[in-house]
């Protein structure tokens, strides 16, 4: 995990050590799940998957940053392009569930059993 | 590569065709681009090349792979023809949400960068989620659309985590580039662990392994029951595609590492998938429990990696893929005609058991198809699924892992249990049925893949000269 000599990294970023990021973007990830998996209203388990997923961004950055590697940068805004997708699909789907049952509390959702 | 980009034009194509006052034109013009796109796959026969900057890699295996996928999805749409006739249906759209999720799959069976793993992932799975919540008025479809939705992008986040860690600690996103700087020489580092374990579940999650499992049956149950059909071949057939190029390419020399949680995410799927399955009533949904256990014995493959893996999981995937089509084609008809029949909310009672009491006697070629698959299914010999049962077993058997061998071999007898409960239905109970009309063409895709089970049963060796 060191950074290879003659590379350029940005001053700000080697002040704090790369454990730190992880440490950080491993809690942003787990508060994302912990939000998944406890509430109910689909809008607030959506806000807690994309929480997820820009924990990977951060600690992609991270990474990308320390290492002088590009690529993981690249895979930030391919993780950016994908979600903003996902998130139009996802939103419509709950618009629709909410057109037929007027609410979007996933626990009303249990036509669906054994 | 040419296959992708063909399709991605394609499903332009058909948005487009959508526009003419005429529907009849798509299916038969989705069959000609699947066609087509199958004919120019093979073009790298015998070549391997690296396409987009080292992005996607063709050969042979991956050809095969992608053949088996536009196979089933032109069984699949060939199926289609009168549920999209339905006054509901957009067909335009489902056609080409059909051919972008191929692009999907096509990108997650030919990558060698983690980047295109994931995108292709996530155009297959966008695409699966608005088809099962195509049924807009249908609560029951809603709940699937959202339930898939969720616990898809739920997994895709624990797989994107795992992809950083492994950026992280092997600072490359290509195949290679993790293979290597995950070399266990000496010892295997907390990143690499954790992150190969969290790639790992987010794949296992999309191929539906036990203890990742859950949203499968109520998925597949909601969900109309062309795209069930759909997404139990294609997406599987894709996903083990992935996760075999995944385990064999980057991680084979951690296979110590990995082997023993494998195994016992295999024997829990078998377990979880055969039993569970037995105490269904709706056949569709024995199908969703069904399709879990066939996930378990696909992992056996891929928990005793070796030399035979490859040629298994090809056959079994096809095997499981013509049979599972060919039940859903003949579950259409009778689910179609029971609703007619009898009062029944929102389609349920259609698709129990008892709805095919009786089928055989005035139907006896749907009958024989339904017979064919479940035979095929349940792993009884003369049929396909009984040699990839076979070759699964004898890589679990080279590699010495005999308790996984001991618990496949038990489940598959339950699973005999459940498919011939349908077989039983059809041939010996008393059923008011009335002889169903088939299509011509309808007929002919059942006949097809009723022979290519059997065919397959006798002559095993068909395929393996390919590859």
């Amino acid at each position: 995990m060191q950074p290879t000599q003659d590379v350029l990294i940005p001053e700000v970023i080697q002040q704090i050590p790369l454990t730190y990021y992880l440490i950080f973007s491993t809690a942003l990830f787990v508060i994302g799940i912990i939000g998944v998996l406890t509430r109910r209203n689909a809008i607030v388990i959506f806000m807690s998957i994309e929480l997820m997923l820009n924990a990977v961004n951060l600690l992609l950055i991270a990474f990308s940053s320390y290492r002088s590697d590009s690529s993981g940068q690249v895979f930030v805004f391919f993780i950016m392009a994908v979600a903003a997708a996902e998130v139009s699909v996802g939103l419509a789907i709950i618009v629709m569930i909410y057109r037929n049952t007027r609410s979007i509390d996933v626990g009303l959702l249990n036509k669906l059993k054994w | 590569m040419l296959p992708i980009v063909l399709l991605s034009v394609f499903g332009i194509v058909l948005l487009f065709l959508g526009f003419m006052k005429s529907k009849a034109i798509l299916l038969p013009a989705t069959l000609l681009f699947l066609v087509i796109t199958l004919a120019v796959n093979f073009l790298d026969w015998n070549k391997s090349y690296l396409y987009f900057n080292d992005m996607l890699r063709t050969s042979n295996l991956s050809m095969v792979f992608t053949a088996i996928v536009l196979g089933s999805a032109f069984m699949v749409v060939a199926l289609s023809s009168r549920f999209m006739e339905e006054e509901s249906a957009q067909p335009a759209e489902y056609y080409g949400l059909m051919l972008f999720s191929l692009v999907g799959a096509l990108m997650m069976i030919g990558f060698e960068n983690l980047i295109m793993l994931f995108v292709g992932v996530e155009i297959l799975s966008v695409a699966m989620y608005v088809l099962t919540g195509s049924d807009k008025r249908n609560l029951r479809s809603n709940e699937a659309a959202l339930k898939y939705f969720l616990m898809g992008a739920f997994a895709t986040g624990i797989m994107l985590f795992g992809m950083a860690l492994l950026y992280g600690a092997t600072g490359s996103f290509t195949l290679a580039g993790v293979g290597s700087g995950a070399n266990p020489q000496q010892g295997i580092s907390l990143l690499t662990a954790s992150g190969m374990l969290m790639l790992l579940i987010g794949l296992l999650f999309k191929v539906s392994a036990a203890p990742f499992h859950f949203w499968t049956p109520d998925v597949y149950d909601g969900a109309p029951t062309i795209f069930t059909a759909f997404m139990s071949t294609v997406v599987k057939t894709a996903g083990f595609a992935a996760l075999f190029k995944l385990l064999s390419v980057s991680f084979a020399g951690l296979y110590p590492w990995w082997w023993t949680l494998l195994a016992i995410i295999t024997a829990l799927t078998l377990v979880a998938g055969n039993i569970t399955a037995v105490y269904q009533n709706s056949f569709k949904r024995m199908m969703a429990y069904s399709s879990i256990s066939h996930a378990g014995y696909l992992l056996i493959g891929l928990a005793a990696l070796g030399t035979q893996t490859k040629q298994a999981i090809v056959f079994y995937s096809l095997a499981y893929s013509v049979a599972t089509i060919a039940a859903f084609g003949v579950l259409l008809l009778v689910a179609r005609q029971r609703a007619t029949q009898t009062f029944t909310s929102e389609g349920v009672m259609s698709e129990n058991f008892d709805a095919f009491n009786g089928l055989a006697r005035q139907n006896p070629l749907l009958g024989f198809a339904m017979a064919v698959s479940m035979l095929s299914l349940a792993g009884i010999p003369l049929t396909a699924g009984f040699w990839g049962k076979f070759y699964m077993f004898s890589t679990a058997v080279e590699r010495g892992q005999i308790w996984l061998l001991v618990v496949a071999v038990l489940m598959s007898t339950v699973g005999i249990y459940y498919y011939f409960r349908v077989i039983i239905a059809m041939y010996f109970r008393d059923g008011a049925t009335e002889p169903i009309q088939v299509a011509p063409f309808y007929r002919y895709v059942l006949l097809a893949a009723t022979i290519l089970t059997l065919g397959l049963g006798i002559a095993p060796g068909l395929l393996q000269g390919l590859f």
